[in-house]
């Protein structure tokens, strides 16, 4: 009974709650960005650099001089430019969204790893900015800024994809990309859009990272998290508001772990605690995701006029 | 014609070319308010390939669209819908997982309003379904709705963006009679308020069923055009084809023993209505069955149970008198089964590989063609020639490639593949499918060979006139059942079409002394 009177102890706490909505956000946005990208048809598993360039941009234009604000819009222009390459690589051109995705994450990753050494040589210690502060909010709503920013967006992307003629659009190119030509729509021109709007949210991802939750860049610190979200796109069904119960979900999971951890006292390995999440997100994703109905052209190119 | 209604349609000189394909030449048609045409023409005529061009779906290499008396841009389906201009496709461009109302209204409101005004589209669409008599139900997603559901909102889809002139492509290939006949009706309604409607298709009835004008399409070339009243079937086929066709004409056999037997035969879907709901069937050596139905209907499970790729969940299936406990396709071909698959380019052939490979495909285990693991690549290669040179193949040889061969000729390399060996029983699945007439009647003279040889044949098809004409019996599939064996010269074309929408109270007028089952009849 001791262990579930630890578990309870840990989920009556506030401090629990606030450390999941943070934990939350970066999967909340990047998920959101891969939802906009593939329920377009397009798939875009440049995610993770796509967060590591967000990461390092943001936090190198606040370390410059920048404001924050002005760091996180960098942020989401960088994550729109490699978005912006993905697509013309996968949208006009018809190249294999796997193989583009993979080469898009691998350089993100050491674009941002090599434009911050050219900048900081000799840093050994990862210097640090000051970071957006939490709003003077009680309990658990004593939040940054970005996650209610994040938290806001999950119901700006659901009004856009359910209720404005763009979101019927972008839906329909994911759906049937020949039907929604035949009904005089550029799909080419919807497709790259949603995954240049989507990949600027997942840069936002990577901003939170360096400009809420920590206040430095680290090699490797998105850590999967993109990878995770792609999982939590399947979870969702492809829908925003299940996308924003995944990404809580994990997020409890993930801070009961480092809290289980503490309260353990060592009698466990370490690393059983970190396996928690995504064997509980695997469980999950197989009993809630085996029904999805997947956008019918996700990862099929669309070549106009074709035979 | 001079004074007579508006032209609302004028095509000029039009030339398309796909590689070394002249897939149209210099085709000129013109089109009136208030007229239905007909565009006729075997498979791979040009037809759809002129209405791809017309809706802007393809540019012409040559000749010019106009109309309402303007050019129409080349290559823009915007500038096509713009004009006046909407089009039904064969396979319907509708995106399944969103509502009917989602894809009528998409791409009719400026993108960037900041809510779309549904009322007004649902308004609207509410009304031109009722004025038209098109019923359809407007939050339904696409995928759960009927074939005729589904056309019916592609037609809608036009009337919606306030379309003059009407395209249906092959528009009564997946219905039945009655709602052919329905389709008819409304093209009817949409003449009247001064709609063209331009037709393609390849069946004659329903050339003479709804269209004023009949243009005749043959190899790219437009050999004819004819008031639909002043031309004859025996007419209009001759132009088709290029030469006169004969229909196929079994030759009276009496049954064999059975080589196949179904006997309450239960495949279930995983969800709600199982795909065949205790079936029983029996097909004699000598003897070609047809199954009728709308497709969706169990044929699928049907055929895929005879191939060995399911099993029955209950009921008993047998091949020449011995039951077959755990068939699997290797174990039904070796049983002597035939299978002539329902699509061939997915489930028939490796459209990458050679010819040769495809033919030893089904036996490529046999001593003939593979020792101790190793192929014997010559041997094949002999047995591919004498297989192409007796099915008649046009290929350049057993090494050419699979997927350059015409539809045609890979049903023949398949035909070859599967008779080839003597046998007992042949799954002919949709077998002239996309085939040209001539085509059509090499695969059912071959059918009609085996038959006579001691095959039995089971024979699905979506074409009745096909089944009509083949079959000694025959029994429609409806919600995964099968009505009993009808005699084929004691039903009737329409009879048949009211079993397939599931009226089976009919079967009392037809075989008087059958008892029908509770819950059978709709």
């Amino acid at each position: 009974m001791d262990f579930l009177s630890t578990i309870l102890d840990i989920l009556l706490s506030a401090a629990f709650w606030t450390a999941v909505l943070r934990i939350a956000t970066p999967y909340v946005l990047g998920t959101l960005g891969e939802l906009v990208c593939e329920r377009a048809g397009v798939l875009n598993l440049g995610i993770e650099g796509i967060m590591t360039l967000g990461a390092m941009a943001g936090w190198m234009a606040v370390y410059q001089g920048a404001d924050l604000w002005t760091g996180v819009l960098a942020a989401a222009a960088c994550g729109a430019l490699l978005g912006l390459l993905h697509a013309a690589l996968t949208v006009p051109l018809g190249l294999s969204q796997h193989v583009t995705g993979i080469g898009v994450t691998l350089l993100g990753t050491s674009l941002s790893y090599f434009v911050y050494r050219l900048v900081l040589p000799q840093a050994s210690t990862p210097p640090t900015v000051e970071p957006f502060q939490p709003l003077a909010l009680p309990g658990a709503l004593a939040q940054t800024p970005l996650t209610y920013l994040a938290f806001l967006l999950v119901a700006v992307v659901a009004y856009v994809l359910y209720r404005t003629p763009v979101g019927l659009a972008v839906r329909m190119v994911g759906e049937n990309p020949a039907a929604a030509e035949a009904q005089g729509l550029n799909v080419t021109a919807i497709r790259i859009g949603a995954v240049v709007a989507g990949s600027a949210l997942m840069a936002l991802a990577g901003a939170f990272l360096t400009l809420s939750a920590f206040n430095a860049f680290f090699f490797n610190m998105v850590n999967g998290r993109g990878w995770i979200c792609i999982a939590l796109v399947v979870f969702a069904s492809w829908r925003p508001g299940k996308a924003l119960l995944g990404a809580l979900l994990f997020a409890v999971f993930d801070a009961l772990q480092l809290r289980l951890q503490q309260a353990s006292g060592g009698v466990l390995p370490y690393q059983l605690f970190l396996m928690m999440p995504y064997l509980l997100s695997i469980l999950a994703l197989v009993l809630v995701a085996r029904r999805a109905s997947y956008p019918r052209a996700l990862m099929i190119p669309y070549r106009k006029g074709e035979r | 014609m001079k004074g007579g209604p508006e032209v609302v349609l004028r095509l000029a000189g039009i030339s398309k070319r796909f590689g070394p394909l002249l897939a149209n030449d210099d085709i000129s048609l013109t089109l009136r308010a208030g007229e239905v045409l007909a565009l006729l023409g075997e498979n791979g005529a040009g037809k759809t390939t002129l209405m791809n061009i017309l809706f802007g779906h393809y540019v012409a290499d040559e000749g010019t669209i106009e109309a309402f008396g303007r050019p129409l841009p080349p290559g823009s389906p915007r500038a096509a819908l713009e004009a006046g201009i909407g089009m039904v496709h064969q396979h319907f461009t509708l995106a399944d997982n969103l509502s009917v109302l989602d894809n009528i209204a998409v791409g009719t409101e400026s993108l960037w309003r900041w809510r779309s005004d549904r009322g007004a589209a649902r308004r609207r669409l509410l009304d031109l379904s009722q004025r038209f008599g098109l019923e359809v139900r407007p939050d339904a997603p696409v995928g759960e709705l009927s074939v005729g559901e589904r056309q019916r909102a592609e037609i809608l889809k036009a009337l919606y963006r306030d379309a003059r002139i009407l395209i249906l492509d092959e528009p009564t290939a997946v219905l039945t009679p009655q709602e052919s006949a329905g389709l008819f009706e409304t093209l009817r309604k949409l003449t009247a308020d001064g709609l063209a409607v331009v037709f393609i298709s390849h069946k004659m009835n329903e050339v003479f069923a709804a269209s004023d004008t009949v243009a005749v399409l043959r190899a790219g070339k437009l050999v004819a055009t004819h008031a639909t009243a002043s031309t004859d079937r025996a007419k209009l086929a001759e132009l088709m084809v290029g030469r006169s066709v004969k229909p196929p004409a079994p030759a009276p056999l009496s049954p064999g023993e059975p080589v196949l037997e179904l006997a309450g035969v239960t495949v279930a879907s995983g969800h709600g209505r199982p795909l065949l709901d205790r079936v029983d069937l029996t097909v004699h050596r000598h003897q070609v069955v047809g199954i009728a139905g709308v497709s969706g209907n169990g044929q699928t499970a049907l055929a895929e149970l005879v191939s060995g790729l399911i099993r029955p969940d209950s009921g008993r299936l047998s091949l020449k008198g011995s039951v077959v406990e755990h068939g699997d396709p290797a174990d039904m071909v070796r049983r002597g089964v035939a299978r002539i698959p329902e699509d061939r380019h997915s489930a028939g052939l490796v459209g990458a590989m050679a010819v040769w490979e495809n033919l030893i495909a089904e036996r490529y285990h046999d001593s003939s063609f593979s020792r101790f693991g190793v192929l014997r690549r010559g041997a094949a290669r002999a047995y591919a020639r004498e297989v192409i040179e007796e099915f008649d193949v046009r290929c350049p040889g057993p090494d050419a490639r699979t997927q350059l061969l015409s539809g045609g000729n890979m049903q023949k390399l398949i035909l070859g593949r599967t008779l080839a060996h003597g046998p007992d029983l042949i799954l002919a699945s949709q077998p002239t499918r996309g085939l040209d007439i001539g085509a059509v009647s090499y695969v059912h003279s071959r059918l009609l060979d085996a038959r006579a040889a001691g095959a039995g044949v089971l024979l699905i098809s979506e074409d009745l006139d096909e089944i009509l004409a083949l079959a000694d019996c025959v029994t429609v599939a409806y919600h995964g059942r099968l009505t009993p064996l009808l005699p084929h010269d004691r039903v009737s074309v329409s009879q048949l079409g009211l079993l397939m929408a599931g009226h089976w109270d009919v079967l009392r007028d037809i075989l008087p002394e059958t008892q029908l089952e509770h819950g059978d009849a709709a």
